[in-house]
């Protein structure tokens, strides 16, 4: 080190050199990166919803959101995902305690509200399907279970992810490098909980409007 | 000693203490339970508002519904996701306000433009669907 360090001074400009790699406190760069990703998806469904805004009116004869959409079952989907998204807060706090435990517990109650979630979108689905209102039926059509199929692609695969660190939790414990997952997969969870609040307003709650 | 500083520091960082400025905020039980509430009641009232066609006109319905969706998105963001212009450096809120700026152009450039062509491009009457090839 001493030997690097006394070669340069000879110039008018002296180089420095780190002895050591500065100490970065684990995860600190993740969380840019990850908000980076999640903005980036946010781009995704920006146009989607731009899609839905231009298509949402073209019915081609067939039905609209009058006849398909049921708000009651919209709002009992709407309150699973913020309900999960509450849980997943206090598994959080759980983590930052270090209770392995508490957090195992409340990522199960998240997950099972994610779950009650899928159940209820797939209910809806496979409902407006058997009425006839499949994708192919319209642009309208197309467009909704692009955007509404992406958004519960985004939750099904956010369940994945949080079974996923359940297990890796209970093997390791509350390490370092599970924080910082455990922080990524919250950035994540609630982030689709935004995009959810757009979803209701948006393609629900206007669409009864239309 | 830089050992001991090493771990003094690391210790300091497992419980979530840590001075550097790396960002994520955490939240507190109170935070999050005003979230949650806040949430509950903005999602409430808008679908309280389009199934009881509370208002009666479906334009100021719609206007007010989007103003409930705004504040709910800020509320999660700040809540939830806890944004503040201090994380990261503010490096988050400039990806956020980016973001946004595009999203805003997206959204809004698309609505335009796919409704002049709309307008412009559909046959007006019987007698101009005649004229078309």
């Amino acid at each position: 080190m001493s030997t690097e360090a006394t070669a340069a001074p000879t110039d008018a400009n002296p180089a420095f050199y780190l002895a050591e790699e500065p100490h970065h406190p684990e995860g600190s760069s993740t969380a840019l990166g990850f908000w980076m990703y999640l903005m980036s998806d946010c781009l995704i469904f920006a146009c989607l919803f731009a899609t839905f805004a231009v298509l949402g009116g073209s019915y081609a004869g067939g039905p609209g959101p009058k006849d398909l959409f049921d708000l009651p079952l919209v709002a009992l989907n709407t309150a699973m995902l913020l309900f999960s998204s509450i849980t997943y807060g206090f598994a959080m706090l759980a983590t930052e305690k270090g209770k392995v435990g508490a957090t195992q517990g409340w990522l199960a109650v998240t997950g099972l509200f994610g779950l009650a979630f899928l159940s209820i979108e797939l209910y809806e689905f496979a409902h407006l399907i058997h009425e006839g209102a499949t994708p192919q039926r319209s642009a309208f059509l197309s467009s909704f279970f692009t955007l509404v199929g992406t958004h519960g692609l985004h939750v099904t695969f956010g369940t994945i992810w949080l079974v996923t660190l359940m297990v890796q939790v209970g093997k390791h414990g509350l390490i370092p490098a599970n924080k910082r997952r455990l922080m990524c997969l919250s950035m994540f969870w609630h982030f689709l909980d935004v995009i959810w609040i757009g979803v209701f307003t948006f393609v629900y709650l206007m669409g009864m409007l239309r | 000693m830089s050992a001991e500083q090493h771990a003094q520091h690391s210790h300091g960082h497992d419980h979530g203490h840590d001075h550097h400025d790396d960002g994520h905020a955490h939240g507190t039980m109170g935070s999050y339970m005003i979230g949650f509430g806040l949430s509950v009641v903005l999602t409430a009232i808008p679908f309280w508002l389009v199934m009881t066609n509370f208002l009666g006109s479906t334009q100021t319905t719609g206007l007010v519904i989007m103003a409930f969706a705004v504040v709910q998105i800020v509320v999660h963001m700040i809540y939830f996701l806890h944004m503040s212009a201090k994380s990261e450096g503010g490096w988050t809120m400039m990806a956020l306000i980016f973001t946004i700026v595009l999203v805003v152009i997206t959204l809004s450039g698309s609505m335009w433009v796919m409704y002049h062509l709309n307008h412009n491009m559909m046959p007006v009457s019987a007698h101009d669907m005649s004229q078309m090839p």
